[in-house]
């Protein structure tokens, strides 16, 4: 068969353009091998049950019969009981910062929806201070704020503080749903008879619902991820998060063996979770 | 009995507890820095703090090996993170999603965690924990930050542009340079933030990734809160205040929308 210079031209275009996108791909899963190498490493090493991290002594599950039990039966000793303490109060802290700032965001949104241009400014502004500090000056100004109160620092000044620095991001995902919504139908039940509660609770969470969902998780991720705020506002009473005891652990020398199996579950958690959310988003598409 | 209704009707109102809020809990403590800062452990009015620190070359040197860390973590971050972001905007990916999403997964897990992992992949390859280790392991934890922003204003962008231009006759070059890079200016410069500001205060990765061997300015600045007592508070405070004005002056650098509330980069 013979090709017409146009069609020779078409091929070679094409083939141009395959290498392009294979080299672009190598690219990504380059990138993506080596910012996925510690998290493997973590993962491969918590099969072994060696105290060091990086030390292999052979394939065994000790580590995660370890955690599930909170006791490790070949050195006769409790796994250390913190490391639990600060499980249950890194989800605790987050799960109250993100209950609380969720309410706290939602009606904050509808407030400056509503508001005319200058003040809604001025508090976007200011509702904008808290994402661009970085988590040290946060940590230090409320350590000074509560220091200069007389407030004893402990569970509900890192409650505060949390609430601090994920509120404005659930008003930033509260808002944009609130420029869709038609405007009137809040107005409408209220014309209809319902209280300005009942027309929140059945009108406007409704419509609102979306942006609060991805506030609260992106809250609930913030909160579990946080170390510089966590650290100055938790005090000397003991209170530990996750992402401190970690520093304080790695400080001492040692890190607690314990610790990879309970991120590498972690890890395959969120990624069953969000394969599923992928999966349902892409299905939902498809119906659409 | 008619304004109570009128005040609970006007959704207005609703914003006033988390003003309120931010006042107390943002805009105080914020005022609380500069008020330790410029007074002695008495509460009496002093310069003394910013004197000391001008006077402590070691403190100087540390504020400037900082800006100059994060600044070159950020260069680095723009070079690998633009491509990638490029390449995940405009290939042909049967599941774009997914990419991006996996260029976002490794922030879950706790990066205390993730950063020690990298000190020990360090030290199984042999390599010196320096300055090497340090900007890599920064560049590790804050790559995501530098392609979720151009990623997003590039996924954005008006696709007729490039038809248009293509058809009146701009080569691929051309295209990049007079059309693309300049529509993905906002993403560069929330991109440039996103990464400086971490970086440029960041206490606690210096130390895991280098064994303490090298101090930035955030280590500095935690480091008068931790011990001393409180004349070293308010020398904290003066430090703490040199790091508002930096962080302040790279803010304005931000042009990027705003309102967009996948700036974290989840949902």
């Amino acid at each position: 068969m013979i090709m017409t210079p146009s069609q020779i031209e078409a091929r070679r275009r094409e083939r141009a353009l395959k290498t392009k996108q294979v080299a672009g791909q190598a690219y990504l899963w380059l990138l993506l091998v080596v910012l996925y190498a510690p998290i493997l490493l973590i993962i491969v090493f918590s099969f072994t049950k060696s105290k060091v991290f990086g030390n292999w002594t052979g394939f065994t599950i000790q580590l995660y019969e370890n955690l599930f039990t909170g006791y490790d039966r070949t050195a006769q000793v409790r796994v250390d009981p913190n490391l639990y303490r600060a499980i249950v109060f890194t989800f605790l802290i987050a799960l109250i910062a993100a209950v609380c700032s969720t309410i706290l965001g939602t009606l904050a949104a509808i407030g400056i929806f509503n508001m005319r241009q200058k003040s809604r400014r001025a508090i976007q502004l200011l509702n904008s201070i808290p994402m661009i500090n970085p988590d040290i000056l946060t940590g230090i100004s409320l350590f000074l704020l509560f220091v200069f109160l007389g407030i004893t620092r402990g569970m509900v000044t890192v409650c505060i503080a949390h609430v601090v620095f994920c509120t404005p991001y659930v008003v930033l995902s509260v808002l944009p749903r609130l420029s869709k919504m038609n405007p009137n139908i809040y107005e409408a039940a209220l014309d209809l008879g319902a209280t300005p509660f009942q027309a929140l609770r059945k009108v406007l969470i409704p419509e609102l619902r979306p942006g609060m969902i991805s506030g609260f998780i992106l809250a609930l991720t913030l909160s579990i991820d946080d170390f510089g705020v966590t650290f100055f506002t938790k005090g000397s009473g003991g209170l530990e998060t996750l992402s401190t005891f970690i520093y304080a652990d790695a400080r001492k020398g040692g890190l607690t063996p314990e610790l990879r199996p309970l991120f590498s579950l972690i890890f395959l958690v969120i990624l069953v979770l969000l394969v599923v959310m992928n999966i349902r988003s892409a299905r939902q598409e498809k119906h659409t | 009995m008619k304004q109570l209704t009128e005040i609970t009707l006007s959704r207005r109102t609703w914003a006033w507890p988390y003003v309120l809020f931010l006042v107390l809990f943002v805009v105080l403590p914020l005022l609380l820095i500069i008020y330790y800062a410029f007074t002695n452990g008495q509460g009496d009015f002093t310069l003394y703090n910013f004197i000391r620190f001008f006077h402590t070359t070691e403190a100087v040197n540390t504020l400037i090996y900082s800006l100059a860390i994060a600044l070159i973590t950020t260069i680095i971050c723009l070079l690998l993170g633009y491509p990638a972001a490029y390449i995940m905007a405009t290939a042909e990916f049967k599941t774009p999603a997914v990419m991006a999403l996996l260029f976002i997964l490794p922030m879950w897990i706790n990066f205390l965690l993730r950063t020690i992992a990298t000190v020990e992949l360090f030290n199984m390859f042999g390599l010196p924990l320096g300055e090497g280790a340090l900007l890599f392991g920064m560049c590790y934890d804050y790559l995501p930050f530098m392609i979720y922003p151009i990623y997003n204003t590039l996924q954005k962008m008006d696709r007729s542009l490039i038809e248009a231009a293509e058809d009146l006759g701009a080569n691929k070059r051309e295209v990049f340079t007079k059309i693309i890079l300049p529509l993905s200016v906002p993403g560069i410069y929330s991109g440039i933030v996103m990464v400086f500001m971490p970086t440029v205060s960041t206490f606690a990765i210096a130390e895991l990734l280098t064994h303490n061997k090298i101090t930035l300015f955030g280590s500095l600045i935690q480091r008068s809160f931790g011990e001393g007592g409180i004349a070293m508070w308010n020398y904290g405070a003066a430090l703490s205040l040199i790091m508002l004005i930096i962080i302040a002056l790279t803010s304005f650098f931000d042009q990027g929308d705003k309102d967009d509330a996948q700036k974290g980069g989840l949902v």
